[in-house]
């Protein structure tokens, strides 16, 4: 019986009515009296020496109350990246100066070169067309591998080179993994590319800055997953305002995909003007200026290979990737082709040597960084075409391969850094053969055949870590930030509850998920308990919401400080119950002791705590708040195994997803229907990367898909329904809940099995292609078929 | 600047607008009806759908003064006389139609605008209706599933949650 309320409850979301209503306060929707409008006027060019920005006309415009250049933030701190990665001999990484408007030179299109603050947002823009800039153009480097050589053009004139950093990992193994190529039966080698993506959350980001000269405090309403984040961020390493100086407040916010993480120079831009015109400043970013200022996701080129010997067991992986930096350090750029990623390299497989190579590169592009999966996308990505390929070269199953060398005894340390905790990779191809009728699948096939379309079958496997931590690790791995998480659970008098969660909702449903462990805690109705997150004078701390950490981690904090409010309730029980505290129940939201009738009610005890006549006064304070903070011991390792069913026609090279089925691993579910939300969201946006997205620039660093005109988003009519099914549940074996995370695992877990089913589908064709990059457009697939 | 006047959910509605001033943005700024989004600058991804004179409009491929006279329809005026969600709204509530809410509104309206031209529209039809919103969130399995509850088909065989 599905049950009506609590954990495991599919309970509808209370966040829905204000949405479907109208009444969500989105960022833009909020307006300040007195508030001035910023325009950024952004770099046409990719690389150029600014040699002048004169701004006189412009300044003598209707309305301009203020233009700034990079000369008003000489004095003041850059972007901070919040991640030094060590290279692979032991030197930190290069680190560029990332200021918050272009200074010397403009080093990708869209980087803000001058801001026009102006009574409207139209005087704004009409007197940044009065802006005169002269850019001596430089040449632009784009690709990697060119940016890499000696005589090529250098991003930052004060680094060596364009190289950020070279990491080897693990560095001690490399030799061993060497030795093992040289001893294989066999070796499959593929070279892929892991496409350019803009994450493309449907709300655009908007910064509004607000500063109070009575007390001295500025306020920042921002599009952001973290706010306190970027309290840290921009006030410490930015501009200078102690962190109970500045509050910052991200309310519904529409949609992240990671890109919402960063700080942005537009944050601190209007901070910082807020206070120079004494005004609040607003800013709303364009989809266009979106496509140019958010940082992107993906971008590695690769060659992997994997060893095999005679009796097709994994012996060793060897990886070499080039990761794009972009032109400037985001702000956790630095951990996704690395820790995000060389971690991730195993797979569900116990392959026992792998040797990672990263070699991250600046080039004259927008900054990347996490989008959605971050890194491991990237590692399924390559692993899971690697194996396939490697299936069809040996002439064997591949689902037969993979199964053959799957993990299968937990815990399970691999030889990059991690040690699963729990899986079981035969239950979900288990789960996924038989939701996806495999024994079916030739019927399909003739019945696409019959209609002049080739159909095909792609599986594969992934795994994911969730909640990176603990933070003493990430400390030694580089990481500038701690990455616990904290919830402060305050009751009222009255019996209901405010969680105050560092946890941020942008589309997650914790509002719902949360409240439904809380109430299950305590036994009382989901309805008394209120969520409140995004707004740093509200919550005390919080490190956000990305890398599905949300339910491990957040949630994790709030079952802490949920059972010191528990802690505490018993205590002003046992004195109301005039018994011994150790045989105080709590159940269905009444306190009674064991083996008698004797009880009191949830709100008799939450009462008394803040009306304390009768209570014990001399042993505990009154009140009834408890605050926890909550560091992982290890991440989570959701798992799961995908398969996509493809019918491609060979006259136009059209693909299209005919069945799509997911069979994952998230150890114990809060929310089954938020948590196949997450996962049919992921699958969109990594279909989208299979077939249709990509973030082009030409050779001359020119972005080529700037709006919605040219840049493929994917729409209702691409994709299928879903066959998602989490029945498989290995229960984390660390955090309170055994919860694992979902957020991400659809967008990681699906790109691969899209690719595999096309490949499959052409050979059925009698094309036998090695390889295709995404996105498999119409283009490609065709030229593939006729080359 | 020049005077408009509409009716926007029932009630009059004036202000004075610049030429190039967009219906979005009339809606938005000048009547505080915040719930219709603009999610693009290319009139793609529909987040500002409303009903203009009955039909569905994208609120930023129109100038405000094109409206003058029209009666418009948001989000904000969708629900039933009670306050409480009409069909289409509790059928995106009930079957998970919505995740992060930003193109939301839009596909409200555009749902609206289908279901009154075709009562019962196939899977088919709600993807190619919807061609002109785009949400990033759903991957759009349950915003179909709901326009099709909403219509009073059977959704049970469609994949569970």
């Amino acid at each position: 019986m599905p049950k009506d309320g609590g954990i495991g409850a599919s309970s509808k979301r209370r966040e829905d009515v204000r949405f479907l209503t109208g009444n969500g306060n989105y960022t833009d929707d909020i307006n300040i009296r007195g508030q001035a409008y910023v325009h950024f006027l952004r770099s046409d060019i990719a690389h150029g020496t600014l040699t002048s920005v004169d701004t006189a006309a412009a300044a003598a415009m209707p309305g301009v109350i203020q233009i700034f250049t990079g000369d008003d933030f000489a004095e003041i701190g850059g972007m901070p990246c919040g991640w030094q990665i060590t290279d692979k001999h032991g030197a930190a990484m290069q680190e560029p100066k990332h200021p918050v408007l272009a200074h010397g030179k403009v080093r990708h299109v869209g980087e803000p070169i001058a801001a026009v603050v102006a009574e409207t947002l139209a005087q704004a823009r009409d007197a940044a067309e009065a802006i005169e800039v002269e850019i001596a153009e430089l040449p632009a480097v784009v690709n990697m591998k060119d940016a890499v050589k000696e005589d090529a053009p250098k991003v930052h004139d004060d680094l060596t080179s364009n190289l950020c950093y070279d990491w080897g990992f693990v560095e001690e193994n490399k030799a061993a993994v060497d030795e093992a190529f040289e001893k294989a039966a066999h070796v499959t080698t593929l070279e892929l590319v892991n496409n350019r993506l803009v994450a493309n959350p449907m709300e655009p980001r908007v910064a509004i800055g607000d500063y109070n000269r009575s007390d001295g405090e500025h306020t920042l309403y921002t599009t952001s997953q973290n706010p306190h984040v970027i309290r840290l961020l921009m006030g410490a390493f930015v501009l200078g305002i102690p962190e109970h100086k500045l509050r910052v407040v991200a309310p519904d916010v529409g949609g992240g995909f990671g890109t919402k993480i960063f700080h942005y120079q537009e944050e601190a831009f209007c901070t910082f003007a807020a206070k120079a015109i004494n005004r609040p400043v607003k800013w709303t970013s364009t989809r266009s200026e979106a496509f140019m200022s958010d940082a992107h996701g993906r971008d590695h080129v690769t060659k992997i290979e994997l060893a095999l010997d005679a009796q097709n067991n994994f012996t060793a992986l060897r990886t070499d990737t080039y990761a794009n930096m972009g032109a400037y350090l985001s702000t956790f750029a630095p951990s996704v082709p690395t820790w995000l990623h060389g971690t991730l390299m195993a797979g569900n497989y116990k392959t026992p040597l792998i040797y990672v190579n990263v070699k991250a590169v600046f080039t004259n592009t927008v900054p990347v960084d996490a989008y959605r999966g971050a890194g491991r996308p990237e590692a399924t990505f390559q692993l899971e075409r690697v194996v396939d390929k490697c299936a069809h070269e040996l002439g064997v199953d591949p689902i037969a391969l993979r199964r053959q060398n799957f993990i299968t005894e937990f815990p399970y340390a691999t030889p990059v850094a991690v040690e699963y905790d729990t899986g079981d990779y035969v239950a979900t191809m288990d789960k996924l053969e038989e939701l996806a009728d495999i024994a079916g699948f030739d019927a399909r096939r003739k019945e696409s055949e019959a209609r002049g379309k080739l159909r095909g079958f792609g599986v594969n496997c992934y795994i994911e870590a969730c909640g990176i931590a603990p933070s003493n690790l990430v400390g030694q791995l580089g990481a500038r930030a701690g990455l616990y998480e904290s919830a402060t659970v305050r009751v009222n008098a009255t019996g209901g509850l405010v969680v105050m969660t560092g946890s941020h909702s942008h589309g997650q449903g914790h509002e719902t998920s949360f409240a439904q462990v809380v109430a299950e805690m305590i036994g009382i109705d989901e309805s008394m308990v209120d969520i409140v997150h995004g707004d740093t004078s509200k919550v005390p701390m919080g490190m956000g919401t990305y890398g599905s950490r949300s339910i491990a981690v957040g949630g994790s904090a709030m079952v802490r400080a949920t059972e010191k409010i528990i802690a505490k309730a018993k205590k002003i029980a046992s004195h109301l119950l005039e018994a011994s505290e150790s045989d105080i129940e709590l159940k269905d939201g009444a306190f009674s002791v064991a083996g008698t009738d004797k009880s009191v009610a949830w709100g008799d005890v939450t009462l008394a705590a803040y009306v304390p006549h009768n209570y014990p006064l001399d042993d505990i304070e009154p009140g009834l708040e408890e605050t926890a903070f909550y560091d992982p011991s290890n991440f989570t390792y959701p798992s799961g195994a995908y398969a996509c069913e493809v019918e491609l026609d060979p006259e136009t090279g059209v693909v299209t997803i005919e069945r799509f089925t997911a069979a994952d691993d998230f150890g114990n579910i809060i929310n089954p229907m938020i948590v196949t939300g997450q996962v049919h969201g992921g699958l969109a946006q990594g279909i989208g990367q299979a077939l249709l997205e990509n973030c082009a620039y030409d050779e001359d660093g020119q972005l080529l898909s700037a709006s919605y005109m040219d840049y493929a988003m994917p729409r209702a009519s691409d994709l299928p329904m879903y066959d998602v099914d989490h029945s498989c549940q290995t229960p984390c074996t660390h955090n309170p809940l055994g919860v694992k995370g979902c957020g991400e695992a659809g967008a990681i877990g699906s790109p691969p099995a899209v690719v595999n089913a096309v490949l499959d589908a052409m050979r059925s064709g009698g094309k036998d292609v090695a390889h295709i990059d995404m996105p498999v457009s119409p283009s490609r697939v065709w030229a593939a078929m006729n080359g | 600047m020049t005077q408009v006047n509409m009716t926007v959910n029932g009630k009059s509605a004036s202000g004075d607008v610049e030429g190039r001033t967009l219906l979005a943005q009339f809606l938005r700024d000048d009547q505080g009806l915040t719930g219709t989004h603009i999610g693009c600058d290319t009139s793609q991804c529909g987040a500002c759908v409303v009903h203009v004179n009955g039909e569905a409009v994208k609120a930023c491929t129109m100038l405000a003064i094109e409206a003058d006279g029209a009666t418009v329809g948001t989000i904000e005026g969708q629900a039933n006389d009670d306050g409480s969600l009409n069909v289409i709204q509790q059928a995106f509530q009930d079957h998970h139609g919505l995740q992060c809410g930003f193109c939301t509104p839009g596909m409200v309206m555009s749902a609206a605008a289908l279901l009154k031209d075709n009562p019962k529209p196939s899977e088919a039809e709600i993807r190619h209706y919807l061609d002109g919103n785009i949400c990033r969130c759903t991957g759009y399995h349950n915003i179909v599933k709901a326009i099709m509850a909403a219509s009073g088909q059977d959704v049970s065989a469609i994949a569970a949650e």
